[in-house]
């Protein structure tokens, strides 16, 4: 494998897919001064040169489909393709968003449907499919609790509070409601230090945003303790849904405390991650939150299905999405949960847990350190690298180069931060044994080939199309666009 | 091992203070902080004539994986930025302490020194800043 | 695997969770189905709301799409892989994103474009963040809504741009397109115009563009990506051209989909890349020297910067993205200008003929492009219901909701793929619907 050419550099002027191309149509009339004069920089080239350019780039990258996937917190699961198939027939995919809802009674049942069994999932009053990634939802999230405290008359509480631990896109959005952040220590097993909430949460507070499991991938065994004393002190709880994956099932976040959550479908409801997205985050609330979800939303009137919105919702935060949001990847969720249904959605955290806590085991028994070795893994665990970076100078950055050559995807690494050179560990529960033992000799023999040679690994990886790319470069000499064929 | 001239004051937000003759403060950051921080690829400088108070965030600075806010040592008025350091932020890593100087603030104060640390206090600062780590 | 472990059974794993949580009860749910009775079921109610064609647009256009373009971006390969953070095991991703930044920014005679947010809407949102950020000098925080600008998308920013202090001032349009001296500030921070605008018309973008510029108000230019192989694009508007370019990619090769997923684009001139949210793909050399990709300016992001970040967004619409590069490719240079031209051709066909049955004539009499308001003669919301139940057709959007001065107007488009014979027979059905009611 090498590095392939630009489109770009492969087109040629004038030449076209001509099946692609319609009659050109008459321009008369238009005023010249607002028409393009400028040149339009878009490949020009045959069908099958596109077909077979994109079909090459497709096959330099990993994927679910062709690799063990076990990055941290983003829940790399196998994704029917059957849900997919579901979200692609015509009526579906042909539909214009703006069809009234009369002639739209198929499309919305089924968000009716996705609506009821999301409430069922997380134990939560109402939920609004809106938001098109979890950072959305987040932000939903956020704005209710605002406008909560608002309409309480109470407009002191300017502050959200999150572990150090927490995912960036916590902070972020508190920032683009208008709080403030503060963050709040995490003890040396993994949970939250109750004495320093204790000390941060007071009539500032408007919320505390956790993820439980917590970004240290353990369970927050005083979730109960930390809801009274935020509750006690007039805040809300959102709860980042990030890590649903290891209680579906088991518990719900509607039962641990907390008042409002986002769920990432493309984590736990299997949307395939396309290279980037697109994703679906939904919001659920309990009572207190449900005037201010974000609009619309689906009800029942009679035995017709219609849209909820600001006439029925006039507290709404308002709308997130030109349209309704990521319509299609809302289908793939409830085909996923049709197939799953009540006996698989139970099966997803514990195979997720027990795949997880098994190759927790088995790496710590091959002489790997486990960030917090009394704890249980959850759907995922951290292990640190620090020894090995101290006694051979190769670091878990190296050592997630080193396993791309074993073709295998790197786990999350350095992150969350207060854990030095850390993996955070996901196989989810569509791996086999098999595969996770594979995981574990590809570690041991990393590590062998350090204690020979650290530098073979620090220089990995070896065996992909590119050895390890100068990121110094791409930042302080940008080249974001082709400007022309190279020299 | 990193360098940590003498005759500076620092900071225990990394940044490095330099009284000159005509007395301005000269400012950027410690060899130490860009070791940390990697190779720099761009600095946000703030504009000339902004009054800042020390403490005060005044730039950022950016390596690849990682931003950092660099805070004004003393109070006073912003009268100089380093514009070298758009086109070549590097120098922030091969010459901290000389061609890397980020901006100059006309101190309100007569002694803008005297709250910050002297290289030794600085020194023992970083090794159990890093020891934590 | 459990005895690996040492435990007994696979309860024990979850035994950190305290015991006065309740246990799940998932009653509600109903039994698993298998793939194939999961289709049968959706299948059917997709089925039902299957529709005849469409004249609607508003934001949401019925484009054809090359079969190649999904074939091949449903590639396993494409489809089921991260973002690409590990560059050495994506660059085909990357390479597609950076492919994707070109045309996008050709498309808007812009320097540089990222890769992707969510949609339209919350990307004129971000944008109007971005420019905030960028024009930190200016005296305000207020933003100028020139005009007809799609009101979802000005509804969408502004839920999420109110509690950052900023402030849309809508300035109503004028014979349906923006005239500046109607605007009640003389000192915007940012001035947003839509070109063409919600109403299809050519907005004097020249006029505009100079008008923010004299005030140093930074422009932002919403677009339709398809209009842009025909139409000036916004670089190149006035004298300095516009600073930010944003719009919805749906007309790029994705389905409507009853609005989503789609992707947003968002462009702009070099000097205010740093404050851009999202992704942004920058070609670089490897250890070897050969040339590869990576995600550069990631100090800009939520993973990086936190609190401080420039968005919270985390997410792109990868896949969309990769579908709508796959698309600009096959189609090319003059694929794209010729659906663009067609598409208004067929429209004017459309207007034409509805103007000659009498019950129809345009609502304004600035040029339009692609897309056109009708003001007709009887009840528009019982038109395109009985358009609809009776006839499978979608006849338009009712601008009555909009724009009361507008209610007996409705918002037609005729893309690429209505036939002339298509057109003539809803000519008929509009004319003998409205003759009857």
């Amino acid at each position: 494998m090498s590095t392939i050419p630009t489109i770009f550099d492969t087109s040629k002027p004038g030449r076209l897919a001509g099946g692609q191309t319609p009659k050109e149509g008459d321009l008369t009339g238009l005023p010249n001064e607002l028409l393009r004069e400028s040149k339009l920089v878009l490949p020009e080239v045959s069908e099958l040169q596109a077909v077979r350019h994109f079909t090459k780039l497709s096959q330099q990258n990993f994927s679910i489909d062709g690799n063990f996937y076990p990055l941290g917190s983003c829940t790399m699961k196998y994704n029917p393709r059957g849900a997919h198939r579901a979200a692609s027939q015509p009526g579906f995919l042909n539909r214009h968003p703006l069809t009234p809802a009369f002639a739209s009674q198929g499309l919305l049942s089924c968000f009716w449907d996705l609506q009821e069994t999301l409430k069922t999932v997380t134990g939560m009053e109402a939920v609004s499919l809106v938001p098109m990634a979890g950072a959305q939802g987040e932000l939903a999230g956020g704005l209710m609790i605002r406008a909560y405290h608002e309409d309480c008359g109470d407009f002191e509480r300017d502050e959200i509070l999150v572990p150090t631990a927490a995912h960036g896109t916590n902070p972020a959005t508190a920032t683009m409601c208008g709080y403030k952040t503060r963050e709040i220590g995490v003890a040396a097993d993994g949970d939250v230090d109750i004495e320093d909430l204790k000390r941060m949460v007071g009539p500032k507070t408007a919320g505390i945003m956790l993820t439980n499991p917590s970004t240290c991938a353990v369970f927050e065994r005083r979730i109960l303790e930390i809801a009274d004393i935020v509750h006690d002190a007039g805040g809300l709880l959102y709860y980042d849904g990030a890590n649903l994956n290891a209680i579906l099932g088991k518990v719900c976040p509607g039962d641990m405390g907390f008042d409002v959550l986002h769920l990432n479908l493309h984590k736990t409801f299997a949307t395939p991650h396309g290279g980037g997205g697109p994703g679906a985050g939904p919001v659920a609330v309990n009572s207190l939150l449900q005037p201010y979800l974000p609009i619309p939303m689906v009800g029942k009137l009679d035995d017709q299905y219609i849209w909820l919105d600001e006439n029925y919702f006039p507290l709404t935060i308002g709308k997130l999405a030109a349209f309704m949001g990521n319509a299609g990847i809302l289908i793939r969720a409830l085909a996923y949960a049709l197939m799953l249904g009540r006996e698989g959605m139970v099966r997803v955290a514990e195979y997720a847990t027990l795949n997880a806590n098994y190759l927790a085991a088995e790496l710590s028994k091959a002489g790997f350190q486990l960030a917090y070795p009394t704890r249980r893994a959850t759907h995922e665990f951290l292990i640190t690298l620090n020894r090995e970076a101290k006694d051979l100078g190769v670091r878990a950055l190296d050592f997630a180069k080193r396993l791309l050559d074993f073709d295998m995807h790197a786990p999350t690494t350095y992150f969350p931060l207060l854990v030095p050179e850390c993996f955070l560990i996901e196989p989810t529960e569509t791996e086999t044994k098999a595969v996770l033992d594979e995981f574990v000799s590809a570690m041991c023999k990393i590590r062998e080939e350090a204690q020979e040679n650290a530098d073979y690994v620090k220089q990995a990886p070896h065996n992909q199309v590119v050895r390890r790319l100068d990121e110094v470069r791409a930042a302080r000499e940008l080249d974001l666009s082709w400007s022309g064929t190279e020299g | 091992m990193s360098e940590t001239p003498q005759e500076l004051r620092y900071t225990d937000t990394h940044e490095w203070a330099r009284t000159e003759p005509d007395g301005t403060v000269c400012v950027g950051i410690s060899d130490f902080a860009q070791d940390a921080l990697g190779d720099v690829v761009f600095i946000e400088l703030p504009e000339t004539g902004t009054e800042v108070a020390a403490g005060a965030e005044v730039a950022v600075i950016e390596s690849v994986k990682a931003a950092s806010d660099i805070y004004s040592p003393v109070s006073g008025e912003i009268v100089r930025v380093n514009d070298q350091l758009t086109d070549a932020p590097d120098l922030v890593n091969s010459e901290p302490y000389e061609g890397g100087w980020i901006f100059v603030v006309q101190p309100l104060s007569d002694d803008p020194n005297a709250d910050l640390l002297t290289a030794d206090q600085y020194q023992e600062f970083c090794e159990t800043d890093s020891n934590e780590h | 695997m459990l005895q690996s472990i040492g435990v007994k059974n696979i309860d024990e794993l979850f035994d950190e969770i305290p015991g006065s949580v309740p246990v799940a009860n998932f009653r509600a749910i109903e039994n698993s189905l298998t793939e194939m009775d999961m289709v049968y079921r959706l299948a059917e109610r997709a089925k039902r709301d299957e529709l005849g064609s469409c004249f609607l647009g508003a934001g949401s256009y019925d484009h054809h799409i090359p079969a190649a373009v999904w074939d091949l971006a449903t590639r396993g390969e494409f489809l089921t892989a991260y973002t690409p953070y590990q560059a050495e095991a994506s660059q085909g991703t990357l390479q597609l994103l950076y492919e994707f930044q070109t045309m996008m920014a050709s498309l808007a005679g812009l320097d540089v474009a990222n890769a992707s947010v969510y949609d339209g809407g919350s990307g004129l949102g971000e944008a109007i963040l971005m420019a905030v950020r960028s024009n930190r000098s200016a005296g305000n925080r207020k933003i100028v809504i020139g005009g007809a600008v799609n009101p979802f998308y000005v509804k969408t920013a502004n839920t999420l741009v109110v509690n950052q202090g900023i402030e849309l001032v809508h300035v109503p349009h004028e014979n349906g397109v923006f005239d500046p001296k109607q605007c009640p500030i003389d000192d915007p921070n940012v001035v947003v115009v839509q070109q063409p605008n919600f109403f299809g018309l050519l907005e004097n973008v020249d006029a505009i563009s100079n008008w923010a510029a004299e005030r140093n108000a930074l422009l932002i230019a919403v677009v339709n990506p398809l209009t842009l192989a025909v139409l000036k694009p916004p670089g190149e508007w006035g004298d300095s051209g516009a600073d930010i370019c944003i719009g919805d990619g749906q007309p790029l090769g994705v389905p409507m989909a009853s609005g989503g997923p789609s992707f947003g684009f968002l462009c702009s001139k070099m000097k205010h890349v740093r404050q851009m949210p999202g992704r942004i793909v920058g070609r670089t050399v490897d250890a070897n020297g050969a040339i590869g990709y990576t995600l550069t300016l990631q100090a800009r992001e939520q993973h990086i910067r936190r609190a401080k970040a420039t968005s919270n967004i985390c997410t792109n619409q990868g896949l969309l993205v990769t579908a709508a590069t796959i698309y600009m490719s096959i189609m090319g240079v003059s694929g794209l200008r010729n659906t663009a031209s067609r598409c208004h051709e067929n429209t004017r066909y459309l207007v034409a003929q509805l103007e000659a049955t009498g019950r129809a004539q345009r609502a304004f009499h600035s040029p339009y492009f692609h897309e056109c308001v009708l003001r007709c003669v009887g009840d528009v919301g019982a038109l395109t219901k009985t358009m609809i139940t009776e006839h499978g057709i979608l006849a338009g959007l009712p601008l009555g909701e909009f724009d009361e001065s507008l209610d007996d107007c409705l918002l037609l488009c005729a893309t690429e793929r209505r036939t002339h014979e298509e057109i003539d027979h809803f000519v008929e059905l509009f004319n003998r619907t409205l003759k009857e009611g």
